[in-house]
């Protein structure tokens, strides 16, 4: 089994605060890996480290090495849109672009250099189709985004980011504001993907964890407490503080 | 704390209806002033009659009209381009605080009074003009009194508008908009251009139509520096007069029927200003809230 990355003695720091600590931890390829820990302990900003979308906050530093397929994206002469490319995200709440359906999708193809019309309605099939989302928008594309619900909209953006053909999805609790309807949705296409790409995802949801990832990974105040196959976790976790967690005693 | 109030919405009440009224008055006054000189020559005459002569009593302003939108349009023209790029860089580019510093300066512009700009304009814009329209033209023996002196004054004059509007509308785009754009792969470009500025466009606009009044209803400045020759301008290096400084260099000679043609000026401009003004509030309003 493959690695897709491999994160070795990671710190982030915001100013003087540290708010990740000495991650180590390994990502491998076509499983799902979950984020857990309660809020605040640093899941969406070590999330955001594995596509260097930290790059954009102001007075954000990084320490160490996170490795993609064996290369170093901290370092400096590493090409970031090739690797946003590759490594899609999907945010917390829905955020479509305000354009049509359609455009939400090829934004990321154009980018990319897809101008073809051909090619880029393909994509939207395929996409829209992935995410089944196709029979409920192909005959209103040029609809804007805005005008669809919350599990429609985030579906839509989980098309959006693989229009670019990502390897990796990363998943900021993306079910987090949708209704237990649109959640089971989002979950049942997880499953799905997860046979073609590599998913990491944070939730806040322990049973979602539990239904969802291969692997589960616990933060605390920074720190990652435990790495462990989601079963175990679940089970027998290394870490009292894990296991107490999970049993809601806090968090 | 009842009476108070009351009192309070009492005295807020007088302050709207002085403005309301004041607005009245003044619309009430020049058309009053002016309408004569209008039914006397006929409007299609006025509008578009190409002499501008009233000491020997032809009173088109077609000229004018010509001056202002020459001068207007290459403000717009230079001004457009030059704010929007600085309200992008001021939002998109530098940190927050660098950003405060350098739009305080460009809001400290809006406060320069504008017989100042027609000095500096005079000064130091003239002779540059001078200059360059004597490299393109050598013979042409022009003044740098002109239509480009006049716009670019203009525009940066009408910078600070729509510098600070333009920036107000794009810090309220959303930030969810700008990291899904980057975590597909944008460069900031790309998202400036096709994200940020579509989702801002109405804000946008009506900087530019905020900026367009003031370019078409600023006097002195102009007045200074576009050499005042009522002809419609065949070049940018070709003096111009506009319809303000028509209006306040002559107002003090005129004789009476002169008097109610420089208010007749005033109405036409009045009402272009209107047509803008309600164009700005069509496109608000059609274009919903800055970033939806
Ligand atoms: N841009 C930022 N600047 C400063 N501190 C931040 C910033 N983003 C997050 N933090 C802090 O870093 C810690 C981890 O935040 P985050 O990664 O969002 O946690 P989680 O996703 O687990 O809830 C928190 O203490 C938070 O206050
Ligand atoms: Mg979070």
């Amino acid at each position: 089994m493959e690695n897709k990355f491999t994160v070795r003695g990671l710190n982030l720091y915001y100013g003087d605060f540290q708010a990740l600590k000495n991650i180590n931890i390994d990502i491998p390829e076509h499983k799902v890996t979950a984020l857990i820990g309660p809020s605040g302990c640093g899941k969406s900003t070590f999330l955001r480290t594995l596509d260097r979308m930290q790059d954009t906050v102001e007075g954000a530093r990084v320490e160490g090495q996170i490795l993609f397929d064996g290369e170093d994206i901290y370092r400096r002469d590493c090409d970031v849109i090739k690797l946003r490319k590759k490594v899609g995200m999907v945010f917390q709440s829905p955020n479509p672009f305000p354009k049509s359906i359609y455009e939400n999708i090829v934004y990321g193809p154009r980018v990319h250099g897809i101008t073809e019309k051909k090619k880029l309605d393909e994509i939207v099939e395929r996409t829209l189709k992935e995410v089944a989302l196709w029979d409920e928008t192909k005959d209103r594309l040029n609809d804007s985004a805005l005008g669809m619900s919350g599990g429609q909209q985030q579906r839509l953006c989980i098309a959006r980011c693989l229009a670019v053909e990502p390897e990796v999805i990363l998943m900021d609790e993306p079910t987090s504001a949708l209704d237990p309807v649109a959640t089971a949705k989002i979950e049942g296409l997880m499953h799905e993907l997860s046979k073609k790409y590599t998913i990491v995802i944070v939730t806040h949801n322990m049973q979602q964890a539990g239904r969802i990832s291969d692997q589960t990974a616990f933060f605390l105040l920074g720190e990652l407490l435990e790495v462990n196959p989601t079963d175990k976790i679940f089970s027998d976790p290394d870490n009292i503080k894990t296991e107490e967690y999970i049993s809601g005693r806090f968090g | 704390m009842n009476t108070r109030e009351k009192a309070i919405e009492k005295l807020i009440f007088i302050c709207a209806a002085v403005s309301v009224a004041a607005v009245a008055l003044i619309t009430i006054f020049i058309f009053a002033q002016g309408m004569p000189a209008i039914q006397r020559v006929g409007l299609f005459r006025f509008v578009f009659g190409t002499t501008w002569s009233p000491t020997n009593g032809s009173y088109g302003i077609l000229p004018l009209i010509a001056g202002s939108m020459a001068v207007t349009l290459g403000a717009l023209v230079i001004g457009i381009p030059t704010g929007l790029g600085c309200a992008v860089f001021l939002s998109e580019v530098v940190t927050k605080r660098q950003a405060g510093f350098f739009r305080s300066a460009i809001e400290l512009l809006a406060g320069i009074p504008s017989v100042v700009y027609g000095f500096f304009g005079l000064a130091i814009i003239v002779p540059l003009v001078r200059g360059l329209a004597g490299a393109v033209a050598p013979d042409a023996g022009a003044t740098g009194l002109s239509v480009l002196s006049g716009a670019i004054i203009l525009a940066i004059m009408i910078l600070p508008t729509i510098v600070s509007i333009s920036v107000n509308s794009i810090e309220s785009v959303p930030n969810a908009y700008r990291e899904a754009s980057y975590a597909l792969g944008a460069d900031r470009r790309e998202t400036v251009t096709k994200v940020i500025l579509p989702a801002a466009r109405s804000g946008i606009f009506s900087s530019i139509i905020l900026g367009m009044g003031r370019a078409i209803g600023e006097t002195m400045a102009v007045l200074l520096i576009t050499g005042n020759v009522a002809v419609v301008p065949h070049s940018i290096f070709a003096p111009t007069a506009t319809m303000t400084g028509t209006i306040a260099m002559e107002m003090s000679y005129a004789a009476p029927d002169h008097q109610q043609a420089l208010f007749a000026i005033g109405i036409v401009l009045f009402v272009i200003i209107v047509i803008l003004n309600g164009f700005a509030q069509v496109v608000m309003r059609r274009f919903g809230g800055a970033a939806a």
